[in-house]
Protein backbone atom coordinates (compact mmCIF):
# COMPACT_ATOMS: atom_id res chain seq x y z
CA UNK A 1 0.00 0.00 0.00
CA UNK A 2 2.93 2.30 0.67
CA UNK A 3 3.66 2.27 -3.06
CA UNK A 4 0.38 4.02 -3.86
CA UNK A 5 0.89 6.59 -1.11
CA UNK A 6 4.29 7.43 -2.59
CA UNK A 7 2.67 7.66 -6.05
CA UNK A 8 0.27 10.32 -4.78
CA UNK A 9 3.07 12.22 -3.09
CA UNK A 10 5.27 12.05 -6.19
CA UNK A 11 2.49 13.29 -8.47
CA UNK A 12 1.57 16.15 -6.14
CA UNK A 13 5.11 17.34 -5.44
CA UNK A 14 6.11 16.91 -9.07
CA UNK A 15 3.23 19.02 -10.30
CA UNK A 16 4.04 21.65 -7.68
CA UNK A 17 7.70 21.85 -8.67
CA UNK A 18 6.85 21.87 -12.36
CA UNK A 19 4.36 24.72 -12.09
CA UNK A 20 6.72 26.65 -9.77
CA UNK A 21 9.38 27.09 -12.41
CA UNK A 22 6.89 27.53 -15.21
CA UNK A 23 5.08 30.23 -13.25
CA UNK A 24 8.29 32.21 -12.78
CA UNK A 25 9.20 31.82 -16.43
CA UNK A 26 5.80 32.90 -17.74
CA UNK A 27 5.74 35.81 -15.32
CA UNK A 28 9.06 37.07 -16.65
CA UNK A 29 7.83 36.73 -20.23
CA UNK A 30 4.63 38.66 -19.53
CA UNK A 31 6.56 41.32 -17.62
CA UNK A 32 8.79 41.96 -20.61
CA UNK A 33 5.82 41.96 -22.98
CA UNK A 34 3.99 44.52 -20.82
CA UNK A 35 7.08 46.75 -20.75
CA UNK A 36 7.39 46.45 -24.51
CA UNK A 37 3.75 47.39 -25.09
CA UNK A 38 4.01 50.30 -22.64
CA UNK A 39 7.00 51.71 -24.53
CA UNK A 40 5.63 51.10 -28.01
CA UNK A 41 1.85 50.53 -28.09
CA UNK A 42 1.95 50.35 -31.90
CA UNK A 43 3.81 47.04 -31.79
CA UNK A 44 1.32 45.37 -29.46
CA UNK A 45 0.00 42.97 -32.12
CA UNK A 46 3.41 41.56 -32.94
CA UNK A 47 4.43 41.41 -29.29
CA UNK A 48 1.24 39.53 -28.45
CA UNK A 49 1.93 36.91 -31.15
CA UNK A 50 5.52 36.40 -30.05
CA UNK A 51 4.55 36.29 -26.39
CA UNK A 52 1.87 33.68 -27.04
CA UNK A 53 4.36 31.39 -28.79
CA UNK A 54 6.86 31.90 -26.00
CA UNK A 55 4.25 31.21 -23.34
CA UNK A 56 3.16 28.04 -25.13
CA UNK A 57 6.78 26.88 -25.27
CA UNK A 58 7.29 27.56 -21.56
CA UNK A 59 3.93 26.07 -20.70
CA UNK A 60 4.76 22.77 -22.37
CA UNK A 61 7.20 22.07 -19.51
CA UNK A 62 4.34 22.18 -17.01
CA UNK A 63 2.26 20.11 -19.42
CA UNK A 64 4.95 17.40 -19.52
CA UNK A 65 4.87 17.28 -15.73
CA UNK A 66 1.09 17.08 -15.83
CA UNK A 67 1.19 14.18 -18.29
CA UNK A 68 3.71 12.35 -16.12
CA UNK A 69 1.57 12.99 -13.03
CA UNK A 70 -1.50 11.63 -14.84
CA UNK A 71 0.48 8.54 -15.90
CA UNK A 72 1.59 8.00 -12.29
CA UNK A 73 -1.96 8.41 -10.99
CA UNK A 74 -4.16 6.73 -13.61
CA UNK A 75 -1.99 4.64 -15.92
CA UNK A 76 0.84 3.48 -13.70
CA UNK A 77 2.69 0.64 -15.47
CA UNK A 78 3.79 -0.95 -12.16
CA UNK A 79 0.34 -1.18 -10.57
CA UNK A 80 -0.30 -4.77 -11.67
CA UNK A 81 3.09 -5.93 -10.41
CA UNK A 82 2.63 -4.25 -7.03
CA UNK A 83 -0.88 -5.67 -6.61
CA UNK A 84 0.49 -9.10 -7.51
CA UNK A 85 3.27 -8.78 -4.94
CA UNK A 86 0.80 -7.60 -2.29
CA UNK A 87 -1.45 -10.58 -2.88
CA UNK A 88 1.37 -12.99 -2.05
CA UNK B 1 -12.17 11.74 -16.00
CA UNK B 2 -14.52 12.84 -18.76
CA UNK B 3 -18.16 13.77 -18.88
CA UNK B 4 -20.20 11.03 -17.22
CA UNK B 5 -22.49 10.75 -20.22
CA UNK B 6 -21.21 11.00 -23.78
CA UNK B 7 -23.80 11.03 -26.55
CA UNK B 8 -21.63 9.38 -29.18
CA UNK B 9 -20.38 6.75 -26.73
CA UNK B 10 -23.98 5.72 -26.22
CA UNK B 11 -24.48 5.73 -29.99
CA UNK B 12 -21.33 3.68 -30.43
CA UNK B 13 -22.55 1.04 -28.00
CA UNK B 14 -25.76 0.72 -29.99
CA UNK B 15 -24.01 0.55 -33.36
CA UNK B 16 -21.03 -1.59 -32.19
CA UNK B 17 -18.52 0.38 -34.23
CA UNK B 18 -15.54 -0.33 -31.90
CA UNK B 19 -13.51 2.68 -33.01
CA UNK B 20 -13.22 4.61 -29.76
CA UNK B 21 -14.69 7.86 -28.55
CA UNK B 22 -12.12 10.16 -30.06
CA UNK B 23 -12.65 8.76 -33.56
CA UNK B 24 -16.44 9.13 -33.27
CA UNK B 25 -16.10 12.72 -32.13
CA UNK B 26 -13.48 13.46 -34.78
CA UNK B 27 -16.03 12.25 -37.36
CA UNK B 28 -18.62 14.54 -35.80
CA UNK B 29 -16.22 17.48 -36.10
CA UNK B 30 -15.60 16.57 -39.75
CA UNK B 31 -19.35 16.47 -40.41
CA UNK B 32 -19.77 19.88 -38.77
CA UNK B 33 -16.96 21.35 -40.88
CA UNK B 34 -18.27 19.80 -44.11
CA UNK B 35 -21.79 21.09 -43.47
CA UNK B 36 -20.40 24.53 -42.59
CA UNK B 37 -18.32 24.61 -45.77
CA UNK B 38 -21.35 23.48 -47.81
CA UNK B 39 -23.59 26.15 -46.27
CA UNK B 40 -20.97 28.82 -46.87
CA UNK B 41 -20.27 27.90 -50.49
CA UNK B 42 -23.77 26.90 -51.59
CA UNK B 43 -24.54 30.24 -53.16
CA UNK B 44 -21.47 32.42 -53.46
CA UNK B 45 -22.28 36.07 -54.00
CA UNK B 46 -20.12 39.11 -54.60
CA UNK B 47 -21.65 40.80 -51.56
CA UNK B 48 -21.56 38.05 -48.94
CA UNK B 49 -24.14 37.52 -46.25
CA UNK B 50 -24.90 34.87 -43.66
CA UNK B 51 -22.59 31.85 -43.54
CA UNK B 52 -20.46 33.04 -46.44
CA UNK B 53 -19.70 36.23 -44.53
CA UNK B 54 -18.55 34.29 -41.44
CA UNK B 55 -16.39 31.81 -43.33
CA UNK B 56 -14.85 34.53 -45.49
CA UNK B 57 -13.67 36.42 -42.42
CA UNK B 58 -12.27 33.22 -40.89
CA UNK B 59 -10.45 32.26 -44.09
CA UNK B 60 -9.05 35.74 -44.70
CA UNK B 61 -7.89 35.88 -41.06
CA UNK B 62 -5.91 32.65 -41.45
CA UNK B 63 -4.59 33.85 -44.81
CA UNK B 64 -3.34 37.09 -43.24
CA UNK B 65 -1.62 35.13 -40.47
CA UNK B 66 0.12 32.89 -43.02
CA UNK B 67 1.40 35.79 -45.13
CA UNK B 68 2.59 37.56 -41.98
CA UNK B 69 4.48 34.54 -40.66
CA UNK B 70 5.68 32.71 -43.76
CA UNK B 71 5.83 35.36 -46.45
CA UNK B 72 4.34 35.02 -49.93
CA UNK B 73 5.74 31.48 -50.37
CA UNK B 74 3.60 30.17 -47.54
CA UNK B 75 0.27 30.73 -49.24
CA UNK B 76 0.75 27.43 -51.15
CA UNK B 77 0.29 25.57 -47.85
CA UNK B 78 -2.87 27.47 -46.92
CA UNK B 79 -5.27 24.49 -47.35
CA UNK B 80 -3.39 22.25 -44.93
CA UNK B 81 -2.81 24.93 -42.29
CA UNK B 82 -6.39 26.20 -42.46
CA UNK B 83 -7.64 22.63 -42.07
CA UNK B 84 -5.51 22.21 -38.95
CA UNK B 85 -6.79 25.48 -37.53
CA UNK B 86 -10.49 24.78 -38.19
CA UNK B 87 -10.35 21.14 -37.09
CA UNK B 88 -8.53 21.88 -33.84
CA UNK B 89 -10.68 24.91 -33.05
CA UNK B 90 -13.98 23.06 -33.52
CA UNK B 91 -12.60 20.03 -31.63
CA UNK B 92 -11.56 22.20 -28.71
CA UNK B 93 -14.78 24.19 -28.57
CA UNK B 94 -16.97 21.09 -28.70
CA UNK B 95 -15.71 20.26 -25.19
CA UNK B 96 -17.84 23.04 -23.74
CA UNK B 97 -21.11 21.34 -24.72
CA UNK B 98 -22.26 18.81 -22.09
CA UNK B 99 -22.15 15.26 -23.42
CA UNK B 100 -19.40 16.00 -25.91
CA UNK B 101 -15.76 15.01 -25.64
CA UNK B 102 -13.01 16.89 -27.48
CA UNK B 103 -11.13 14.57 -29.86
CA UNK B 104 -8.01 16.65 -29.10
CA UNK B 105 -8.11 15.46 -25.46
CA UNK B 106 -6.84 12.11 -26.73
CA UNK B 107 -3.20 11.36 -27.52
CA UNK B 108 -4.01 9.47 -30.73
CA UNK B 109 -5.73 12.37 -32.50
CA UNK B 110 -2.99 14.79 -31.52
CA UNK B 111 -0.23 12.40 -32.53
CA UNK B 112 -1.87 12.04 -35.95
CA UNK B 113 -2.00 15.82 -36.40
CA UNK B 114 1.56 16.38 -35.15
CA UNK B 115 3.01 13.57 -37.28
CA UNK B 116 1.31 15.07 -40.34
CA UNK B 117 3.08 18.36 -39.60
CA UNK B 118 6.39 16.54 -39.04
CA UNK B 119 6.23 14.54 -42.29
CA UNK B 120 4.95 17.49 -44.34
CA UNK B 121 7.79 19.71 -43.06
CA UNK B 122 10.44 17.36 -44.41
CA UNK B 123 8.55 16.55 -47.61
CA UNK B 124 8.28 20.28 -48.32
CA UNK B 125 11.97 20.74 -47.48
CA UNK B 126 13.10 18.04 -49.90
CA UNK B 127 10.71 19.31 -52.58
CA UNK B 128 12.04 22.85 -52.23
CA UNK B 129 15.80 22.22 -51.96
CA UNK B 130 16.27 18.71 -53.33
CA UNK B 131 19.07 16.77 -51.65
CA UNK B 132 20.54 20.09 -50.48
CA UNK B 133 17.90 20.09 -47.74
CA UNK B 134 20.29 17.91 -45.74
CA UNK B 135 22.45 21.04 -45.27
CA UNK B 136 19.79 22.19 -42.79
CA UNK B 137 20.95 19.43 -40.47
CA UNK B 138 24.69 19.90 -40.96
CA UNK B 139 25.45 23.19 -39.27
CA UNK B 140 27.89 25.80 -40.57
CA UNK B 141 31.18 23.89 -40.08
CA UNK B 142 31.72 20.67 -42.03
CA UNK B 143 34.01 19.11 -39.42
CA UNK B 144 31.32 19.35 -36.77
CA UNK B 145 28.59 17.98 -39.07
CA UNK B 146 28.28 14.48 -37.52
CA UNK B 147 27.81 15.96 -34.05
CA UNK B 148 25.34 18.65 -35.20
CA UNK B 149 23.44 16.05 -37.24
CA UNK B 150 22.61 13.95 -34.16
CA UNK B 151 21.55 17.02 -32.17
CA UNK B 152 19.37 18.30 -35.03
CA UNK B 153 17.68 14.92 -35.45
CA UNK B 154 16.83 14.84 -31.73
CA UNK B 155 15.52 18.40 -32.00
CA UNK B 156 13.34 17.50 -34.98
CA UNK B 157 11.93 14.41 -33.25
CA UNK B 158 11.11 16.52 -30.18
CA UNK B 159 8.85 18.75 -32.32
CA UNK B 160 5.94 16.32 -32.91
CA UNK B 161 6.31 15.13 -29.30
CA UNK B 162 5.91 18.63 -27.90
CA UNK B 163 3.11 19.50 -30.36
CA UNK B 164 1.20 16.38 -29.31
CA UNK B 165 1.70 16.70 -25.59
CA UNK B 166 0.98 20.43 -25.48
CA UNK B 167 -2.42 20.12 -27.10
CA UNK B 168 -3.25 16.91 -25.24
CA UNK B 169 -2.17 18.25 -21.85
CA UNK B 170 -4.10 21.47 -22.21
CA UNK B 171 -7.35 19.89 -23.34
CA UNK B 172 -7.20 16.87 -21.03
CA UNK B 173 -6.11 19.03 -18.11
CA UNK B 174 -9.05 21.30 -18.68
CA UNK B 175 -11.41 18.30 -18.71
CA UNK B 176 -9.94 17.00 -15.45
CA UNK B 177 -10.14 20.39 -13.73
CA UNK B 178 -13.72 20.82 -14.86
CA UNK B 179 -14.72 17.37 -13.59
CA UNK B 180 -13.03 17.98 -10.21
CA UNK B 181 -14.82 21.33 -9.85
CA UNK B 182 -18.16 19.76 -10.79
CA UNK B 183 -17.55 17.03 -8.20
CA UNK B 184 -16.77 19.65 -5.53
CA UNK B 185 -19.41 22.32 -6.17
CA UNK B 186 -21.69 21.64 -9.13
CA UNK B 187 -23.46 25.01 -8.94
CA UNK B 188 -21.89 27.97 -10.83
CA UNK B 189 -18.30 27.24 -9.75
CA UNK B 190 -17.33 25.50 -13.04
CA UNK B 191 -18.52 28.48 -15.11
CA UNK B 192 -15.32 30.58 -14.76
CA UNK B 193 -13.32 27.47 -15.58
CA UNK B 194 -15.42 26.94 -18.71
CA UNK B 195 -14.82 30.58 -19.67
CA UNK B 196 -11.11 29.90 -19.39
CA UNK B 197 -11.73 26.82 -21.54
CA UNK B 198 -12.89 29.06 -24.40
CA UNK B 199 -9.66 31.05 -24.06
CA UNK B 200 -7.54 27.87 -23.95
CA UNK B 201 -9.33 26.50 -27.02
CA UNK B 202 -8.49 29.56 -29.10
CA UNK B 203 -4.92 29.95 -27.80
CA UNK B 204 -4.03 26.30 -28.35
CA UNK B 205 -5.42 26.38 -31.88
CA UNK B 206 -3.41 29.52 -32.55
CA UNK B 207 -0.24 28.03 -31.09
CA UNK B 208 -0.51 24.72 -32.97
CA UNK B 209 -1.18 26.43 -36.30
CA UNK B 210 1.53 29.03 -35.76
CA UNK B 211 4.12 26.40 -34.81
CA UNK B 212 3.20 24.35 -37.89
CA UNK B 213 3.69 27.50 -39.98
CA UNK B 214 7.06 28.24 -38.37
CA UNK B 215 8.29 24.67 -38.92
CA UNK B 216 7.27 24.75 -42.59
CA UNK B 217 8.79 28.22 -43.02
CA UNK B 218 12.00 26.86 -41.48
CA UNK B 219 12.07 24.06 -44.06
CA UNK B 220 11.44 26.57 -46.89
CA UNK B 221 14.30 28.95 -46.09
CA UNK B 222 17.86 28.48 -47.27
CA UNK B 223 20.35 26.70 -45.02
CA UNK B 224 23.09 28.84 -43.54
Amino acid sequence: MEFFAWCMIAAGIGMGLGSFGTGIGQGLAIKSACEGVARNPGASGKILTTMMIGLAMVESLAIYVFVVAMIILFANPFTDKVVELLAK
Amino acid sequence: MTHPFLILQWLEEILHTHVGNHVMYAWLVMIILIVLAFLASRSIKLVPNGWQNLMESVVSGIEGLITDTMGPKGIAYFPMLATFALFILVSNLIALIPGFYPPTADLNTNAALALTVFVMTHVIGFKEHGIGYLKHFMGPILALAPLIFVIEIIGHIARPLSLTLRLFGNMYGHEVVLMIFIALVPFLLPVPMMLMGVLIAFIQTFVFTLLAMIYIAGALEEAH
